[in-house]
């Protein structure tokens, strides 16, 4: 009959979970949670309370087929006499209670819960008793009979009574983690949330019980709502299936670049946000209308060109001209019927994208670190080999085939290892040759940086003489050589470490970090290339008029003598006189035709676009050449090849992880130097990484085989957020330096006509807030006071490293105590 | 997907129960649900919930098929009182909770050891975890480490986890060394 089947179930069901358990009692079992009244006994309680009574009687089998709560066994297997009778009594009420619930009820315990669930509210009045006898079990001690809900409950009792509530609501949060099994884990829960239900119920008798109640009610209706939050949250997750399949086949470190792809696309897009939200659209609507001013209008010059599309992909013209731009932005301090700051918005939204990267990588960061665990490498080589190589994500047989292969020859590696590293044979030929290799690497980084100046000269030169005379590789010559720079090196430092006969895990730490090195400095001469080319334009101009060329006052210089020009030639509208109390009305002038000024942020802005679309170019090139040509070449050619072109060479090509990741992580660094100066970057870098997802799951899907070294890379996922975290902070510094130390360009953007940039934050405090609290920010910003808070954090910064440090030598000294 | 349907075939408030009680979301459930009914044949799917779905089913699961531990995983989380290692529905739920995302290392942990202990004894000794690399350097001959390889291996992973010295390894000091591994939690992982 049903009860026997039941109690067959769970007597296996905890044999099991007695052996899983061993012998010695381990912590599963101590994280049970008791009440507190209960200390007589130690953790074992449970699990010698349920084998206990499975010997006892049968009365107190179907008792435990439904698996009370810990409370109950512990009082039954301890009973007093008094209390003995007691639960006699009780068992023989919730026998009757369940004997009716077996008659209506089905085979399975489950269906017995389904319908007490169902009728529950019926028989919430035979339970509330059964649950009240129940209660006086779990007190230890005061059996007393007052707990009755017409009587007055005493002060003690109701804490009493809370703390127990609070005890089943833990034991609910935390039953997940519980190793049983869901039949188990079902009857626990139902009885916590009646014995919860009702005594909530019951505790709001007395002082505050309204309260009580809605507190109660608002909690609830609180995790439910962040239940489905999560849940929704779940839902939005984009790519889940793409990333899965390729977890499947790949195993888990290729797919840690996909899923690193997407948290990248998270941020941006909310950088994309911010820049589209409050200043794309805030201007293209309530701003000037082109053409209104002469920094929104193509210069008649240009106006021919302005929409072809060769210009429109180099991003002048119509684009340079347009809201895309910094260039584009006018001055004014509010805009539109809304009385939108403007340039407050611009100036806060460049401030607020940078601080917002930051947290979030930070964040990001932290949560590694803490998952990470902190322990040291080498200590258990061999068990972690043995117990977490497999990756349970691997679905596909050919890829569990690589795994079992490359896991034997890591067991086989480890073990030569291990025996032959008492040996230390020819030490000097290794330093040696890894010197030499340094030493190649350093060579190929000087190369690269010196050839990205020299282009970069050139197409200084190009430009002094004319873009036109010269075709599409001297137009795109820098782009085109720094990403094939970017190509081509890593493969060279490749071959560079072969050299160097280190273990793979810290040869791939050398690689990352030279191609580092490489990115970086390629960057960084492109931008001082760049700033250099800024001043020797200004300079060839200046150089007819015979000014001072300090490099410093070579823009402001360079500035006057346009203004000057300006102003003659707004004389020469006047006929030639320069009318110094002008009442005459001023002449109507087209603004295509106004001379400009110099705007130097459009420029630097333009350069940054370009780079980041050459350099998509390149990447969607390079997979569709070398990954995709190439699988097709080896595909079909192999039939009428001298040897097989599916083993040797060139075979499938493997995913490239590393070189993948930093180029993700190089490329976000230039979104984030060039954002300030061009609002569009966020959006084109949007679109860039949702093609790159669908582009690179396709190719790796289809031109890619699993690697065959198999080793997990996974310590690298916080070196990767360290770089990115380095990263975000170089590639700020120029536009945090162009904000504080640079006056920005007089006849074009939101800031022009101020001295400094960050002028905007002081105009706004004058004008739209009320006057203490521009004299309350004049103190906070106080070098008194901001000097004395610096030294506060640092202060800190060193206390909690100290305390840190601390905590590490405990966890040692445990360690050492175990063993 | 087409989770519509199958919605409706778990009651609301068991659905919000399992959610209470496993690491998994809502969508999760309602996947598993539908991926647990298509390995039952035609006439048992209505009644999903509390049909058993024998062993040989469950191992077509494309997440299991590959899996060298299958046939343990399967009588780890099977509640069967036949010994036929077949999984009902919570059985397939426990099964992907613990193997969830959001699961923590403890409970993986506790599980792990048990699919380790193939002879179920509450300990890895010498026996089990000479079946445990053999599963790992799968089933061709040429693959497999030699006996002196073996003993190598076992005895370096018996000194470096042994702490009692006892030469077998229980559950909490298997739980000592993994929780340290930075690999472990999410290797033992499967998604649906």
């Amino acid at each position: 009959d049903g009860s026997d089947d039941n109690e067959e179930g769970s007597a296996v069901e905890n044999e099991e979970t007695v052996k899983g358990t061993g012998r010695k009692r381990a912590t599963p079992r101590t994280r049970r949670g008791h009440a507190r009244g209960r200390d007589r006994h130690g953790d074992e309680e449970d699990e010698d309370d349920e084998d206990e009574s499975r010997r006892a009687g049968h009365r107190r089998h179907r008792n435990r087929r439904r698996g009370r709560a810990a409370g109950n066994e512990a009082s039954d297997s301890d009973m007093e006499p008094a209390k003995a009778r007691k639960n006699q009594a009780n068992q023989k009420s919730k026998e009757d209670d369940e004997e009716e619930e077996d008659e209506k009820g089905g085979k399975s315990g489950k269906d017995k819960n389904e319908k007490k669930v169902d009728k529950k509210a019926d028989k919430k009045g035979k339970k509330e008793k059964a649950n009240k006898k129940k209660k006086d079990k779990k007190k230890s001690g005061s059996g007393s009979d007052s707990e009755s809900e017409e009587e007055p409950i005493t002060e003690e009792e109701l804490a009493k009574l809370k703390e127990e509530v609070e005890e089943k609501k833990k034991l609910i949060a935390t039953l997940r983690n519980k190793p049983w099994k869901m039949k188990k884990k079902l009857s626990v829960l139902k009885e916590a949330q009646l014995f919860v239900e009702k005594f909530e119920g019951a505790l709001g008798k007395g002082k505050g019980k309204k309260f009580y109640a809605y507190k109660v009610m608002m909690t609830k209706k609180w995790m439910k709502f962040q239940r489905d939050f999560e849940n929704f949250k779940t839902a939005c997750i984009p790519w889940e299936m793409k990333i899965k399949e390729i977890e499947s086949h790949f195993g888990s470190s290729v797919a840690s670049y996909f899923i690193f792809l997407r948290w990248m696309y998270g941020i941006n897009m909310i950088l994309f946000g911010l820049t589209f939200g409050l200043v794309m659209v805030p201007e293209a609507l309530m701003g000037k209308p082109y053409g209104s001013l002469p920094r929104k209008t193509v210069p008649r010059a240009e106006e021919a060109t302005a929409m072809n599309f060769a210009t429109l992909w180099d991003f002048s013209g119509f684009a340079q001209y347009s809201v895309l731009f910094y260039g584009y932005y006018n001055n004014q301090r509010t805009i539109g019927w809304l009385k939108f700051r403007m340039p407050l918005s611009y100036f806060l939204v460049g401030v607020g994208s940078i601080g917002y990267s930051f947290m979030i990588v930070t964040r990001t960061m932290a949560k590694n670190a803490n998952d990470d665990g902190g322990g040291d490498d080498t200590s258990f080589n061999f068990s972690w080999k043995m117990f977490t190589s497999w990756d349970y994500l691997i679905g596909n047989p050919e890829t569990a085939d690589n795994k079992f292969a490359s896991i034997t020859t890591s067991f086989k590696e480890a073990i030569v290892e291990e025996q032959e590293s008492r040996k230390e044979e020819n030490i000097h030929l290794t330093r040696f040759l890894r010197v030499l290799a340094n030493f190649l690497a350093l060579c190929t980084l000087a190369g690269s940086g010196y050839l990205i100046f020299f282009v970069v000269r050139r197409s200084q030169q190009f430009a002094l003489e004319g873009l036109e005379n010269y075709g599409w590789w001297e137009r795109n010559e820098v782009n085109t050589v720094m990403s094939l720079l970017g190509m081509f090196c890593p493969t060279l430092f490749d071959v560079i470490s072969s050299l160097e006969n280190y273990h793979p895990r810290i040869a791939l730490r050398w690689q990352l970090g030279r191609i580092f090195a490489l990115f970086l400095g390629n960057l960084y001469t492109f931008i001082i290339a760049l700033m250099d080319e800024i001043n020797l334009k200004a300079r060839y101009l200046l150089s007819f008029t015979m000014f001072d060329i300090y490099l410093g006052n070579v823009r402001t210089s360079k500035e006057k003598i346009v203004k000057y020009n300006m102003t003659i030639w707004e004389a020469s509208l006047y006929n030639g006189t320069i009318p110094e109390n002008s009442t005459a009305p001023p002449i109507q002038v087209d603004p295509a035709d106004v001379p400009r000024g110099p705007c130097w942020e459009t420029m630097v802005g333009q350069e940054f676009v370009r780079l980041t679309v050459s350099d998509m170019m390149t990447t969607y090139i390079t997979i569709l050449i070398g990954d995709f040509l190439r699988a097709v070449f080896v595909r079909f050619f192999n039939y009428c090849w001298c040897w097989d072109l599916e083993y040797g060479f060139p075979s499938y090509s493997e995913f490239d992880i590393s070189g993948n990741v930093l180029g993700l992580i190089f490329n976000q660094g230039m979104i984030w130097m060039g954002s300030f100066y061009a609002p569009c970057l966020p959006a084109i870098n949007v679109f860039r990484l949702h093609t790159s997802m669908y582009l690179q799951c396709w190719a790796v899907m289809c031109c890619n085989v699993p690697q065959e070294r198999v080793f997990k890379a996974s310590r690298s996922n916080n070196f990767y957020m360290a770089m990115l975290l380095f990263i975000l902070f170089l590639s700020t510094l120029p536009a945090v330096y162009t904000i504080v130390s640079i006056p920005p360009s007089f006849d074009c953007g939101p800031f022009s006509g101020k001295t400094r940039m960050y002028e905007v934050i002081s105009e706004t405090l004058e004008h739209d807030f009320p006057s203490w609290f521009g004299k309350v920010f004049g103190y906070a910003s106080n070098p008194g006071l901001i000097l004395p808070f610096i030294l506060l954090m640092v202060l800190s910064l060193y206390y909690l490293n100290a305390t840190s440090k601390s905590y590490k030598e405990a966890n040692l000294e445990l360690k050492k105590k175990l063993q | 997907g087409a989770m519509g349907g199958s919605a409706s075939l778990i009651p609301r408030d068991l659905l919000s129960e399992y959610q209470e009680l496993t690491f998994l979301s809502k969508q999760e459930i309602l996947l598993a649900y539908k991926r647990f009914s298509e390995l039952l044949p035609k006439e048992e799917r209505e009644s999903a919930c509390f049909a058993r779905v024998p062993k040989s089913n469950i191992l077509t699961l494309p997440e299991l098929r590959a899996n060298p531990f299958q046939h343990r995983i399967c009588h780890v989380f099977s509640t069967s009182e036949h010994g036929d290692d077949s999984m009902s529905f919570e059985d397939f739920l426990d099964m992907l909770s613990v193997f969830s995302d959001s699961a923590t290392s403890d409970i993986k942990s506790y599980y792990a050891f048990r699919i380790f202990d193939f002879d179920d004894d509450g300990t890895l000794d010498r026996k089990d975890l000479e079946q445990l690399v053999n599963c790992l350097t799968g089933q061709g001959e040429e693959s497999r480490l030699s006996s002196a390889e073996m003993e190598q291996l076992i005895h370096n992973i018996l000194e470096e986890s042994d702490i009692d010295k006892d030469g077998t390894i229980n559950l909490s000091e298997f739980q000592h060394v993994v929780s340290r591994s930075p690999d472990f939690a999410s290797s033992f992982k499967i998604v649906l």
